[in-house]
């Protein structure tokens, strides 16, 4: 099933300018109990969110009007912890299609790109910069280019490049999704398991 | 040619192919799945039209949202009820087996998959769950995938995966008196971070590690994933051999033998090289207890919360939320601070032996009256051994209660919630702000650190009862 295409995005962005931003705080447990994969946005950064009588926490940049945009801009290590696809979607089902960190969690960032969330890994000085940039101008604009696998402070201009594998470059190009890839596979898959070592 | 490291001969040994600039096909011999993160994958493989490959490598047990109290009665909550209701249709419709609730094989997922025999040496284990990690224990390549995955497992009974870089932690040395599994991975983390071991899976070696039991390894590489590691593992020798013996699913007769022999050959080559090493000496870890709001924010019982001159200056801001939340000011002995609740169990400490020891901890005394303590076991089959072996009245007589098995209040999906502002000394694996509970504040420790401060009310050193 095919996934949304990603090309080039410009946005103003959403700082969140706090490390280790794990899983529990993206999407708490509390809200895993459904079986479908809507819904999700509502409940994102939840407990940071909203207060306990669910009146949003001014405070909280999600509801600052001053910040917008399609991008989420956060400190480093972002989406570690637990294995849960339900951060993803609750980032993406918010409206983010890019979060920019200066590193990611491994299973988050596998996720992210399963559904068409593109992660992209600057250095932490090009972090900072964006964080700068956006704490002197909250309208600043963020350009992601994937094909040039490139992200550029839109004022200035200074720009840096981010990694992604060839594959998944073309998968989030093209809107491809690994399963339907993998189904296509069938006779590879079938071939090993007539020499696989088992007991 | 240099040799090959043990992740590295599992590895190849399950590559079908490598896509062009882009992951491997790893194929997967077992596949655990749970009620909360499948449900959209068999509703994604039915809109596709697609079929479960291989239901016989496909393995299921409700855990994260279940009661640990009257489990022959209805689910009151809904929404659990009907996750449940959605794993039991799931895995009727396609073959799958699961040990529903109430059955004998229920349990938490890594607790279970090691007892009955299904995990075993130089297999790939998924699951949709970050601890997937512990099954590492026994020398396989185990990890954690998000839903998309689990639906591509279910669909192809492989996962696309680039490889990861390889670590070895070597920890060398008998360890202190007191001193646990637990603390042991603790310590790593501190000195790690959480984001030290991202993009690595981390073999864990040296004398203090292939001194310990099976258990005692689960609980090491249960934690892995707290480093970002994309698993752990430990290379199999005669302790995982005999642990395996006899189970349920292992393998039998003249199948048993040859296992063992290729089991054998599955440790890393004298001259393997890995991409980072990593040393450290038993005789400086003792009992560890977290203080903030992420595994890496540990230290010794018996030190301080570090001052704010010891923070980065990039991770002060963080430093100074992860204190605000905890309640805590830099600099504060951790030793005496009052606790409300004690958590026992979890796929990091909920097996019989952290059973024993917790038992064996407070025979003779008398939980403090101030604590609420939850001793949840990862299955009914420690469940089952506990009552067996008088661990259950040993605990009632010092005035704890067992409950019964599942994920529990270590990320408190089901009842068993840490209420706001309430200190609770835990053996899982995660502090994370909420993990326990909304307002939650969690401090992950042994369970022997655990039963100490069940008795005193206090964080205490558990050496000051030996």
């Amino acid at each position: 099933m095919p996934i949304d295409k990603f090309n080039t995005l410009t946005s103003s962005v959403v700082p969140l300018p706090i490390e280790n931003v794990d899983t529990d705080q993206i999407i708490p447990a509390r809200f895993l109990k459904a079986t479908t994969k809507e819904g999700f946005g509502d409940n994102l950064f939840f407990d940071w969110r909203y207060e306990k009588n669910s009146q949003p926490k001014t405070d909280f940049v999600l509801n600052n009007p001053t910040y917008k945009g399609s991008i989420l801009l956060a400190g480093k290590n972002f989406g570690s912890g637990s294995s849960r696809e339900h951060a993803a979607w609750s980032v993406y089902g918010y409206g983010f299609k890019v979060v920019v960190s200066s590193f990611f969690a491994d299973i988050f960032r596998n996720n992210a790109l399963n559904n068409g969330l593109l992660p992209v890994q600057v250095s932490e000085a090009f972090l900072k910069k964006l964080f700068t940039a956006v704490d002197n101008n909250p309208a600043a604009e963020v350009k992601v280019d994937l094909q040039a696998q490139t992200i550029t402070l839109v004022a200035t201009n200074e720009s840096e490049s981010f990694d992604i594998n060839g594959y998944k470059k073309n998968c989030l190009l093209n809107g491809y999704d690994d399963i339907d890839y993998l189904l296509n596979r069938r006779n590879e898959i079938e071939a090993y398991e007539k020499k696989a070592i088992t007991f | 040619m240099a040799g090959k490291t043990l992740f590295d001969k599992i590895w190849d040994a399950h590559v079908v192919s490598s896509v062009e600039d882009g992951p491997s096909i790893l194929y997967i011999d077992r596949h655990f799945i749970h009620e909360v993160t499948s449900p959209q994958a068999f509703a994604g493989l039915k809109e596709r039209g697609a079929k479960v490959l291989r239901p016989e490598k496909v393995v299921a047990t409700p855990d994260h949202n279940i009661p640990t109290k009257d489990q022959h009665l209805t689910i009151q909550d809904e929404l659990s009820r009907m996750q449940l209701e959605t794993l039991k249709n799931n895995c009727e419709e396609n073959n799958i087996t699961m040990y529903g609730i109430n059955h004998p094989n229920n349990g938490i997922v890594h607790v279970v998959g090691p007892e009955l025999g299904i995990t075993q040496p130089g297999m790939t284990i998924v699951c949709g769950d970050s601890h997937t990690s512990t099954h590492g224990a026994f020398g396989s390549i185990a990890f954690g995938i998000g839903t998309s995955e689990v639906e591509m497992v279910l669909a192809n009974q492989c996962v696309l995966q680039p490889k990861p870089k390889r670590m070895r932690i070597n920890v060398e040395g008998s360890l202190n008196t007191g001193t646990t599994s637990k603390d042991i991975i603790l310590y790593i983390v501190s000195k790690l971070t959480t984001g030290g071991g991202t993009g690595y899976f981390i073999e864990f070696a040296g004398s203090a590690i292939s001194d310990l039991s099976m258990e005692a390894r689960m609980t090491i590489c249960n934690m892995s994933i707290e480093m970002g590691a994309r698993g752990g593992m430990i290379a199999p020798d005669e302790t995982t051999f005999e642990y395996i013996k006899g189970r349920e699913f292992a393998p039998q007769g003249e199948k048993w033998d040859e296992a063992v022999i290729y089991w054998k050959s599955l440790c890393s080559d004298d001259d393997a090289v890995f991409d980072k090493e990593l040393h450290f000496d038993a005789a400086d870890i003792e009992p560890m207890i977290t203080y903030g709001t992420n595994p890496g924010m540990g230290a010794k019982i018996v030190s301080h919360i570090p001052t704010l001159d010891k923070i980065d200056e990039s991770s002060k801001a963080s430093f100074l939320k992860s204190m605000e939340y905890m309640g805590f000011e830099p600099g504060d002995a951790l030793e005496g601070k009052s606790i409300d609740y004690v958590f026992v169990g979890s796929c990091t400490n909920g097996r019989i032996e952290d059973l024993r020891a917790f038992a064996s901890f407070v025979k003779g005394h008398k939980k403090a009256d101030s604590v609420v303590a939850w001793i949840v076991p990862g299955s009914k089959q420690v469940e089952k051994q506990a009552i067996k072996e008088g661990i259950k009245d040993i605990l009632e007589e010092a005035g704890f209660e067992l409950r019964q098995p599942g994920c529990s209040a270590c990320l408190a999906m089901n009842d068993d919630k840490i209420p706001a502002g309430k200190y609770s000394v835990s053996t899982s694996n995660r502090n994370f702000e909420g993990r326990q509970g909304p307002g939650a504040r969690t401090l992950l420790a042994s369970p022997a650190t655990a039963a100490a401060a069940a008795i005193t009310g206090k964080i205490t050193d558990p050496r000051a009862f030996q």
